[in-house]
């Protein structure tokens, strides 16, 4: 279980998380829309530690994350990240890619981790790409491939950083497939996506972030189809 | 009478190759040094603490600036003065290793600098810490970028060691410049210690090439 409490965070004179409060349930998937800037993104950084917080609790499994003392690289095993840019490690071919960090963390031999890996590359659908290195993927594929390479940590939770916004339009397909596949064998998902279709068919409960507040949260058809915000009503009419 | 100029001879070799491989033991002792320490200080000014990075900054400035030459001679004279004289050897390839180091340290740097930092989130989002980060992505991609230029260093640095010479070490152009005074055998002799200059050089080049063949492929 997720738990932020009051989560505050700034950049500067710039408060972009204004006290937020929210829970996500093993086996949940949680959509986070709004507007660019809004702090969807910040929230996420702020549960994997990559962003140091300003004040509140952000609890992972009952392990306070900012807390002095917290063991965060264990901790970021529990939490495989997505993110926007896929960061494919380019010296490395597709298997290695997915195998370092079981052979490095979790120190497994290089033999125990790349069975790991090809066993993840097969199923985001990349099996019969395990020897080819980054630069000969197309951008789907390498996005499909960070998955693998998040999967292969075993975490408990996953989340994702708008992974299909950097994708060209017909690669975005390959991608949102995977993360229905993942949410259909009861991942437990943070997902900050602009793809409205996508956050109405596969998740649990859509929250709609307005700078830096939640500003409502519920089951994706009571959000996307009765919104009560007025700009949530407005922001689902431009998205379409 | 004698005559004042004698020719060449084999013994003449002989002591062009022992100049030779004192230039060798400058070269190698300087490059290997002089990497790890400029890796010490490109770490440093990676970090991107500013007081670090200005302190590293001033100090290297000053050695990349000052012509080599005088560096070894002030730094000769400096630890005669202060009552430490060194071994020619040593006084040069301090020198040497510093100065080396200051350039090393800018191509660490700009290589640290060149992985993109999503790159660097990522691997510590799969739980990697901060030094096997280092060791398995930042260090083997950083590499790419760094390593011609560091190869462009380590080139300069054998073509370098001929300036300890001035301080009255025999390396090799110094143990030249004896033969020419002796034998008036300029252009033989010069021939040979291009030669063998660009011998000492080779393995290096040729290291470069196959790293760079080994990237295209």
């Amino acid at each position: 279980m997720i738990v932020l409490e009051n989560l505050h965070k700034s950049f500067g004179p710039l408060e972009v998380l204004k006290g937020i409060n929210l829970t996500v349930d093993n086996g949940e998937v949680v959509s986070l829309i709004g507007a660019s800037g809004s702090g969807k993104s910040t929230l996420l950084y702020c549960i994997n530690a990559l962003e140091t917080i300003d004040g509140g609790k952000v609890t992972v499994d009952g392990v306070e994350v900012h807390a002095k003392g917290t063991d965060i690289n264990k901790l970021r095993q529990k939490l495989g990240t997505v993110f926007q840019q896929w960061n494919s490690f380019p010296h490395l071919t597709a298997l290695e890619n997915v195998a370092l960090a079981p052979r490095v963390v979790s120190k497994f031999s290089r033999k125990d981790a790349q069975e790991i890996a090809a066993k993840q590359l097969k199923h985001v659908g990349l099996g019969d790409k395990l020897n080819h290195y980054p630069s000969q993927l197309s951008g789907g594929q390498q996005q499909r491939l960070a998955i693998a390479r998040a999967l292969a940590m075993e975490p408990t939770y996953m989340l994702f950083d708008e992974a299909t916004s950097a994708l060209d339009p017909e690669l975005v397909g390959e991608v949102l497939d995977i993360m229905r596949l993942l949410a259909s064998e009861g991942m437990t998902m943070i997902v900050v996506t602009h793809e409205m279709s996508f956050a109405r068919d596969v998740s649990d409960r859509v929250a709609f972030f307005k700078k830096g507040v939640l500003a409502e949260i519920g089951a994706p058809e009571d959000v996307m189809n009765n919104p009560q915000d007025p700009d949530l009503q407005r922001f689902l009419s431009t998205i379409g | 009478m004698t005559d004042v100029f004698t020719t060449l001879q084999w013994s003449d070799l002989i002591f062009l190759l022992e100049g030779a491989w004192k230039t060798v033991q400058i070269s190698v002792v300087s490059i290997l040094l002089g990497t790890l320490l400029g890796m010490v200080f490109g770490w440093l000014m990676s970090l991107n603490n500013k007081l670090i990075t200005f302190a590293v900054m001033a100090v290297l400035d000053v050695f990349r600036s000052v012509p080599l030459l005088i560096q070894l001679i002030l730094f000769d004279s400096f630890v005669a003065i202060a009552g430490f004289p060194l071994p020619a050897f040593w006084s040069g390839t301090i020198v040497l290793i510093i100065y080396t180091a200051s350039l090393v340290a800018v191509v660490v740097h700009s290589g640290i600098d060149s992985v993109p930092a999503g790159l660097r989130a990522a691997a510590r989002c799969l739980g990697m810490s901060y030094w096997q980060e280092m060791r398995h992505v930042t260090t083997p991609v950083g590499l790419r970028t760094a390593f011609p230029s560091w190869l462009g260093v380590a080139l300069a640095t054998i073509k370098d060691s001929a300036l300890v010479s001035a301080i009255g070490y025999v390396e090799l152009l110094r143990a030249s410049q004896i033969l020419n005074t002796r034998t008036q055998e300029s252009v033989k002799i010069m021939l040979l210690v291009g030669l063998i200059y660009f011998i000492i050089s080779y393995p290096l080049s040729r290291l470069g090439a196959r790293y760079e063949q080994r990237q295209k492929s």
